[in-house]
């Protein structure tokens, strides 16, 4: 049924319906709500069985959910920005042992200077930790993505962010269909770990791997990554037939089959480039996006495959790599042939929208082959000048 | 697509009134989407929510910039923050005062573009409380003119505020609706 909620509230509510055994919650804008609605509804009863612990810090939050996890516990925890920083060390820990804990990222921009709006810059730092990253479009893609991190995490033993827009998203109220119950658990069956803490039986997790092994274990994180490129189209196929909407392909075209130009985007941005794409196309112009739902890992065949007709590629970064260039630049530059040109478009940092007119500018630029390969969105140019000048 | 922007400041229910004529709008059988632009969060600072409404579902994420209506619930703002940027010539302002349209000093709008609200004063006689956010919205389903009607307005007042405090908004919310009614004889272009 659909309802008129706020994202955050949906996808709490959504993760109650996956049955955590175990939340770590500690409170981080902009994704403090998620937590809050999770544990009024584990004080409410409805999560029956759910240990809710409140943390110290984002670092015992990780840790909490690795415990849990290598215990054979279903767990869950959400955070943003400097608190996902926080937690860095034990990320790595939770991907390296194979634990398929699910998790939030509310995402914000990284300090400093401190700002607590909107960008990619705090997942996509994550991007080499070795979880899996989902990126949402909107409320109803991040409230069905739980739903897959959690059944894509247990299948192939490995971690899933599931990664939504702050303030964006979390934030907003639109319409949402929270699953029923019976549908999730249709979906997504009991977590069976793969090993076992269990002191009736001991077994050492997490032991030390010297250089006669280390690379291996490398090798081995990334096939279990690369599985993760044929499961979740078909765990995204079985969804669409169960739930009858579409949600987990790792790649999404609009308006692409004969697009000259085609604009690249992760998250929910790709709703109003959608609307700015039909204004274009409706005034003829040859324009496409395509949307990029699985970024780790990166699906570069079918990233190739949707853009083998496309004369320029747009690339719509939401974080930004100092001193190199745009991040999903440089995964996405191998799929490109050498006829196609590519724009790097830095935007929306920190929270500065992302506006239709802006997104105008740079197309008409981009078709009249005056865009700067890396351009920076609507950059205040007053601002930097006294900075700049003499340099 | 129909485009709100609401101004006030932190603590008067802004972004409340965004999600709530959301609700309303969404339960009226339109597709809704209303969100906050955040910034300063202090009591007392300006704050700005956004609500779009519309036959076909809402994909656009920028902030309102060219906003139908415009409400802004505390007129000291006026003076401070450009609250009147992007109001197209059809647009209309929701403004909470009870002062006459002579002391105001908005040389930007003309007089029939802009419909005068006591809404705090609505707010203390039927709340007991000065909050103008609820009693604004009644008077947005007048201008709206079944846009969002009243009832679907008090539906999402009650389902958010139970017992007296439903009760005291639904009340100031009515009682905006009927001054509203009465003041502006023009339909508004929705």
């Amino acid at each position: 049924m659909l309802s008129q909620i706020e994202g955050s509230r949906a996808v709490a509510e959504t993760v109650a319906l996956c049955r955590p055994q175990v939340v770590g919650a500690y409170p981080i804008s902009p994704q403090t709500h998620i937590v809050e609605g999770l544990s009024a509804l584990v004080k409410a009863g409805t999560l029956g069985g759910c240990e809710f612990i409140n943390v110290e810090s984002e670092f015992a939050a990780m840790s909490v959910a690795i415990g849990a996890s290598a215990a054979g516990a279903r767990a869950y925890t959400a955070t943003a920005s400097q608190g996902l920083l926080f937690m860095v060390e034990a990320l790595y820990n939770a991907a390296g042992l194979g634990l398929p804990i699910v998790m939030t990222v509310a995402n914000r921009a990284i300090g400093a200077p401190i700002n607590i709006w909107n960008d990619h810059s705090d997942a996509m730092s994550q991007r080499d930790s070795g979880w899996i990253q989902l990126y949402a479009e909107h409320n109803q893609d991040a409230v069905d993505l739980h739903v897959q991190a959690f059944r894509l995490a247990e299948e192939l033993s490995t971690p899933v962010m599931v990664c939504m827009d702050g303030f964006v998203l979390t934030h907003t109220y639109e319409e949402v269909a929270v699953p029923t119950q019976e549908a999730v658990d249709a979906y997504l069956p009991p977590y069976r770990p793969r090993q076992l803490l269990d002191p009736a039986e001991p077994v050492t997790i997490g032991a030390m791997v010297g250089p006669e092994a280390f690379t291996e274990v490398r090798y081995l994180a990334h096939r279990v990554q690369l599985a993760a490129l044929t499961r979740l189209p078909a765990l995204a196929e079985e969804f669409a037939a169960s739930f009858g909407r579409p949600a987990g392909r790792p790649v999404r075209p609009y308006r692409t089959r004969d697009a000259e130009t085609v604009v690249v985007a992760l998250g929910s941005v790709l709703g109003t480039l959608k609307d700015t794409v039909d204004e274009l196309r409706a005034e003829g112009e040859s324009v496409g996006v395509l949307g990029i739902t699985l970024f780790r890992p990166f699906p570069l065949d079918a990233v190739r495959a949707a853009l083998r007709q496309a004369r320029r590629v747009v690339i719509l970064e939401r974080a930004f790599a100092v001193g190199a260039g745009g991040v999903v630049t440089a995964d996405l530059a191998p799929a490109l042939g050498p006829g196609q040109q590519s724009y790097t478009v830095v935007a929306g940092l920190g929270g500065r929208p992302v506006t239709r007119a802006s997104l105008r500018r740079v197309l008409a630029d981009a078709g009249a082959g005056t865009l700067d390969p890396l351009t920076f969105l609507d950059l205040r140019r007053s601002l930097i000048a006294p900075a700049c000048e003499g340099a | 697509m129909f485009q709100v922007r609401i101004h006030g400041r932190g603590g008067q229910g802004v972004v409340t009134a965004a999600e709530l004529l959301s609700v309303a709008a969404f339960t009226a059988g339109r597709h809704a989407q209303a969100f906050p632009s955040f910034g300063s969060e202090r009591t007392g600072a300006p704050i700005v929510a956004f609500c779009r409404i519309d036959t076909r579902p809402i994909r656009l994420r920028e902030p309102v910039l060219q906003p139908d209506v415009l409400i802004v619930q505390d007129s000291t703002l006026i003076q401070r923050v450009a609250v009147f940027d992007g109001l197209p010539p059809h647009g209309y302002v929701l403004l909470n005062t009870r002062r006459p349209w002579e002391q105001l000093g908005i040389e930007e709008l003309t007089p029939d573009r802009v419909v005068l609200v006591p809404a705090t004063q609505l707010a203390i006689v039927h709340l007991g409380r000065p909050l103008p956010n609820a009693a604004l919205l009644g008077g947005f389903a007048a201008l709206s003119r079944g846009l969002v009607p009243l009832d679907a307005v008090i539906t999402a007042i009650r389902d958010r505020f139970q017992g007296a405090v439903g009760d005291g908004n639904a009340a100031a919310a009515a009682a905006a609706y009927t001054l509203v009614r009465e003041t502006v004889q023009e339909p508004l272009h929705a």
